[in-house]
């Protein structure tokens, strides 16, 4: 078995890593605390091909898998988990579901320009009484002559202002079987009766652009719904186990960054006349964290093997993201014990990972809702 | 026009540096290799004067195996290709036996200009480009904080700093060796695609006798600077840690550079 990276994955890790400390590093804490979403950083992440990472060259991407994918958004996530799940929503949910499920006229008219990071891309599954429970979605889409008439609210939705394009999930025939009924369409900013509601503000990622998206009487063409009619639940499934690595390389990155923040201070904090690395009660906290981020680096990274190798990954995806999310929480955690009162406010940045890293528990599959995927194969039959 | 940019590969100047077991050199085990910095903005100012001029660039490095990442990364931001000289004989030399075979691959490379970095991070001679442009006869220009190429690549206009923030302006003919300063411009970053690309892009290991030299000019065998020794400085005596408030300790630093260093 053979675990080592190609020249080629060093070398886009490596990229990941100077255009992380060169052009995000400087803003990281600015952006946290404005909540401004970084379109400047976005958009030169884009010309490094980083918002099409996943998609075929013919369609303006850089023809990477999801090994490459997940060195990116883990070296991004060491600097800003932020910026990590920004790149991660628009590469692995928006821009993926149209190059997955969309026809030739659609990967054409959306995927080209969202690889290519011209724009950026928005995808709305969970409602306000539809989270976990994806299937319960109330957003209804009427038939009419040449399109649709969507209406309905969906949350927490990333890139909910600032998405250009922007996947929705919504109920097209209310009398089909559950999990038979929702339908994706592909609605664009600026369509009549589309628009940005409330922006949250959050505990942490706080850069990250998460809102309402709210459709009132707004008419979707024929032409945008993606696939088959009933298909929209299925497909949002099939998305979400490529997300769950996007959130296990975000909580990878995560852990590392707060791991790294943690033992670089250990080096230079004195107490009692040595550098606090020096004390054992330190030392197994970061002995503890590193070997965490080891496992959750090997889970990770199988889970994108996987994925490449068979594209069925929704065991695996789980138990990488379950571990990788618990394991930010917990490095988090302990760097701020590390750095004490210096890690309880901002002048370091043990204080963002703490408030970043609890999003990795959350999104995408609460770390409950993995147990439960996980079970679930387990117990297949019983 | 074709543009040759040297490149060094030195430790990682954020790493923790250890002595070998011989006391001559580095322990390599576990040492994180980068492109010198200053030899990073080389490689940017000749990938923006080769878009102008329509030319191409070509990356040379002397080194062992493990530059070839330092020389990918050379490619994947742009390079059409890259000269390794990784055969034995080149290396271990003293920065004369290293421009001699630096010269010799830019000479057949048919470079209409060569640029490098004003400085190694690692052992600092800072006298390998002069020497290669001694080799080559070509006119040089070190500490370069300013470059234009000029009448299609017949001259170029070089700012230079000097002392007490001046600068010196002049023009010199191409061919020419032009040492550039680290902040002479922003190098940009490898996208994804320059790294696939960089793949599939040629990497020449060219030998001494194809270069149409003598190892016995090269490499160790070839040089007249032998190191003896590396060691840490001894540290710690002589310091004094002066405690207490500002005002205090100001008045306590005085009385000891008067009395005891007898400075003041």
């Amino acid at each position: 078995m053979d675990f080592s990276l190609t020249p080629e994955q060093l070398a886009i890790q490596e990229a990941a890593r100077d255009f992380a400390l060169g052009e995000v590093d400087p803003i990281v804490d600015e952006y946290d605390e404005a909540q401004k979403f970084p379109m400047d950083v976005m958009m030169k992440a884009g010309e490094l091909g980083f918002l099409g990472i996943l998609f075929p060259e013919e369609y303006g991407g850089a023809g990477l898998g999801y090994i490459e994918y997940a060195l990116i958004i883990t070296e991004l996530s060491k600097i800003d988990p932020s910026v990590g799940i920004s790149v991660a929503a628009h590469n692995s949910l928006g821009t993926n579901h149209i190059y997955k499920f969309g026809n030739e006229e659609q990967r054409q008219r959306w995927v080209v320009p969202l690889a290519e990071g011209k724009k950026i891309a928005a995808w709305g599954l969970t409602e306000p009484d539809a989270g976990s429970d994806a299937a319960a979605t109330k957003s209804r889409a009427e038939k009419v002559e040449g399109g649709w008439i969507l209406n309905g609210t969906k949350q927490f939705t990333t890139h909910g202002t600032v998405g250009d394009v922007c996947v929705i999930m919504a109920v097209t025939d209310p009398s089909a079987p559950r999990h038979h009924n929702i339908s994706a369409f592909v609605l664009e900013k600026g369509m009549d009766g589309f628009r940005p509601g409330k922006k949250e503000n959050k505990l942490g990622i706080r850069a990250s652009d998460t809102a309402e998206v709210v459709m009132e009487n707004c008419f979707v063409p024929d032409e945008n719904l993606l696939g088959e009619p009933g298909e929209g639940f299925i497909q949002a499934l099939q998305i979400l186990d490529g997300g769950r690595i996007s959130i296990s390389a975000l909580g990878l990155g995560t852990a590392i960054g707060a791991f790294e923040t943690a033992l670089a201070y250990s080096k230079e904090r004195h107490q009692f006349g040595k550098p606090i690395c020096q004390f054992q009660a330190i030392q197994f906290h970061l002995a503890e964290m590193a070997t965490r981020i080891a496992a959750a680096e090997i889970l990770t990274l199988s889970a994108a093997a996987e994925m490449d190798r068979s594209g069925k990954v929704s065991q695996l995806a789980s138990k990488a993201k379950l571990y990788s999310g618990e394991t930010a929480v917990f490095c988090a955690e302990r760097g701020v014990q590390i750095l004490g009162g210096y890690g309880f406010i901002k002048d370091y940045r043990a204080e963002k990972y703490f408030r970043d890293a609890k999003i990795c528990t959350i999104g995408e599959g609460t770390s409950e809702v993995q147990r439960m995927v996980i079970a679930r194969n387990l117990l297949r039959g019983h | 026009m074709r543009i040759a940019v040297c490149i060094k590969q030195v430790p990682d100047t954020e790493a923790r540096l250890r002595v070998a077991k011989d006391g001559k050199w580095l322990d390599e085990e576990d040492l994180r290799f980068v492109i010198n910095e200053s030899d990073e903005y080389a490689v940017e100012e000749a990938l923006t004067w080769a878009e102008k001029t329509g030319g191409e660039v070509v990356i040379i490095s002397l080194g062992p195996a493990r530059v070839q990442e330092a020389l990918r990364k050379g490619l994947a931001l742009g390079a059409a290709k890259a000269i390794h000289l990784v055969d034995e004989a080149y290396q271990g030399g003293d920065a004369r036996a290293t421009a001699v075979a630096l010269a010799a691959a830019i000479q057949n490379e048919g470079a209409d200009l060569v640029l490098t970095g004003s400085q190694s991070d690692d052992v600092g001679y800072g006298s390998t480009a002069s020497l290669v442009a001694g080799h080559l006869g070509w006119p040089h220009a070190w500490l370069v904080m300013g470059l234009e190429v000029e009448e299609g690549g017949a001259t170029a206009k070089v700012t230079r700093e000097m002392e007490s923030g001046m600068n010196e302006v002049f023009r010199l003919t191409l061919p020419a060796v032009i040492e550039v300063q680290a902040g002479i411009n922003h190098p940009r970053y490898a996208s994804l695609k320059g790294i696939m690309k960089a793949k599939r892009k040629p990497i020449d290991k060219p030998t001494p006798a194809e270069l149409g030299l003598d190892a016995a000019s090269l490499g160790a065998a070839g040089s007249h600077l032998e190191i003896l020794e590396i060691a840490f400085p001894d540290s710690g005596d002589g310091a004094q840690m002066i405690e207490g408030d500002a005002a205090a300790a100001a008045k306590e630093l005085v009385e000891k550079l008067q009395k005891e260093a007898r400075v003041l």
